[in-house]
């Protein structure tokens, strides 16, 4: 087998078949990034939504429970085909791409809304109160003193998950979307060793995520400590 | 005019009535002590009148003016002319000390920063705390948070100060510090509002006492009347055990 690598070696790792990968990784690493910020954007913003008592915002905090535990509750490939053709009745012209953005921004949500809303019901119900007497309004609150006690309660699990993420973005290689994984599928037609490909495409995943794993026990050491 | 005024006031936590028929008036200047057994109410009664509890009937009344408890504005303003102290003092955890005192007067009351800071500093300096304006409530024993909470009150200049219970979470050698502080208040005159067990601090500085029983107000008198010749038997018996020990 070894003999087969390293014959295959100069013919697989030539300049365009790494630019092949690196722009895929780009592409995963895009995917990742697009669901993390619009994930901690609209988490927050589901969490807010779930932290307000007036009684005229009721239907709107059903809604966005029902959100969130539908799609913390599907599987990833799943919620992409769903979205795709849910696109696909309003335009055709949508592209792949952009779907998988739609998708993973649309799962990042759910669950980091559940993370971030745990944050906020972590800090306890008296600092609220104690903004409230002081005439705070419900986002100077949530923003001056929720927040920047929350955080580190949020931080950890945000960062699990965001490892997460950059692992089922491998999913929309199933749509044909060419990230890390799909450069594994065409690489591999192209007559390459499954465990060259493959051996290059988990490298690939191993340089991303594990920067953002250590990024995340480095925090939570830092903020355990605080 | 009494510069507070509560009429037939009721409120609920879900079925079960916490405050019923109470009325209470306090005129400027007045020290005014809530006595009674834990569950009496009396800190309902300050958590209903700074809005943190709606009531169900009855009305207050603030120099007159009609709190409707509903509307944010009134709300607003009657938060603008009481502050509270908590007994868990409530810092905010995140800010320092001077943050902690400054924040509201600035940024919803719009003062000059420059303004609210001296006036702030000059308050924690009497308070006691001026070497500590950059620490963090968690740096700080119970007794210094409690007064750091008493000067974040006093700082929103309010025309009444309602005090919950300010050192039932406080150690005994921490409680005197507190007392003093609330006893100099007293002194200059300001409007308070007092919930507190600590039955001879209440005496000395009361101008007058109310005792309540589940959720009524019982009686009202100035502290001799109260603690030397209650009329009221629940009043003698409450007054008789707390004095016992």
């Amino acid at each position: 087998m070894f003999d087969r690598l390293i014959e295959e070696a100069p013919r697989f790792f030539t300049y365009y078949n790494m630019i092949f990968v690196l722009q895929a990784m780009g592409t995963t690493l895009l995917l990742t990034a697009a669901g993390c910020i619009t994930g901690f954007i609209f988490g927050f913003i589901i969490a807010a939504i779930r932290a307000t008592r007036d009684p005229l915002l009721k239907p709107l905090r059903f809604l966005v429970i029902v959100y969130v535990e539908i799609f913390r509750r599907i599987p990833f490939l799943v919620t992409l085909f769903i979205v795709m053709f849910a696109v696909q009745i309003v335009s055709r012209n949508v592209s792949l791409f952009a779907i998988a953005v739609l998708s993973i921004c649309m799962l990042s949500t759910a669950f980091l809304s559940e993370v971030i809303r745990a944050g906020m019901e972590s800090v306890p119900r008296l600092q609220i109160e104690a903004a409230e007497t002081l005439n705070f309004g419900f986002w100077r609150t949530q923003f001056r003193v929720v927040l920047p006690q929350a955080w580190k309660v949020i931080i950890p699990p945000a960062f699990a998950f965001m490892v997460m993420f950059i692992k089922d973005t491998s999913l929309a290689s199933q749509m044909g979307v060419i990230e890390l994984t799909f450069t594994g599928k065409s690489l591999m037609n192209r007559g390459f060793s499954p465990f060259l490909v493959y051996g290059v495409v988990l490298a690939g995943y191993f340089v991303m995520s594990y920067p953002l794993s250590r990024l995340g026990a480095y925090l939570e050491k830092r903020l355990a400590s605080a | 005019m009494p510069l507070l005024e509560v009429k037939n006031l009721a409120a609920s936590y879900g079925a079960l009535t916490v405050l019923q028929n109470v009325n209470l008036s306090i005129e400027k200047g007045e020290v005014v002590s809530l006595i009674g057994s834990s569950g009496s109410g009396k800190s309902t009664l300050l958590r209903v009148l700074m809005g943190l509890l709606k009531p169900n009937a009855g009305e207050v009344r603030i120099d007159g003016e009609k709190v409707d408890y509903g509307s944010r504005s009134s709300l607003k303003s009657i938060r603008d002319r009481m502050a509270i102290v908590f007994q868990q003092y409530n810092l905010f955890q995140n800010m320092d000390v001077l943050k902690n005192v400054t924040i509201a007067p600035v940024e919803i009351k719009k003062r000059p920063r420059a303004d609210v800071e001296r006036e702030a500093k000059a308050i924690l300096d009497r308070v006691g705390l001026s070497a500590k304006l950059k620490s963090y409530p968690d740096q700080l024993s119970g007794g210094q948070q409690q007064r750091v909470a008493i000067a974040r009150a006093l700082t929103l200049r309010p025309e009444i100060l309602l005090l919950d219970e300010v050192t039932a979470a406080l150690d005994p050698e921490l409680v005197n510090e507190v007392l003093d502080t609330v006893r100099e208040l007293a002194a200059e005159g300001i409007t308070m509002l007092i919930v507190s067990h600590e039955m001879g601090f209440v005496r000395e500085v009361s101008t007058r006492v109310v005792m309540m029983d589940k959720g009524q107000i019982v009686e009202s008198g100035t502290p001799k009347e109260i603690f030397e010749n209650p009329r009221e038997p629940r009043t003698s018996a409450f007054v008789s055990k707390i004095l016992r020990h």
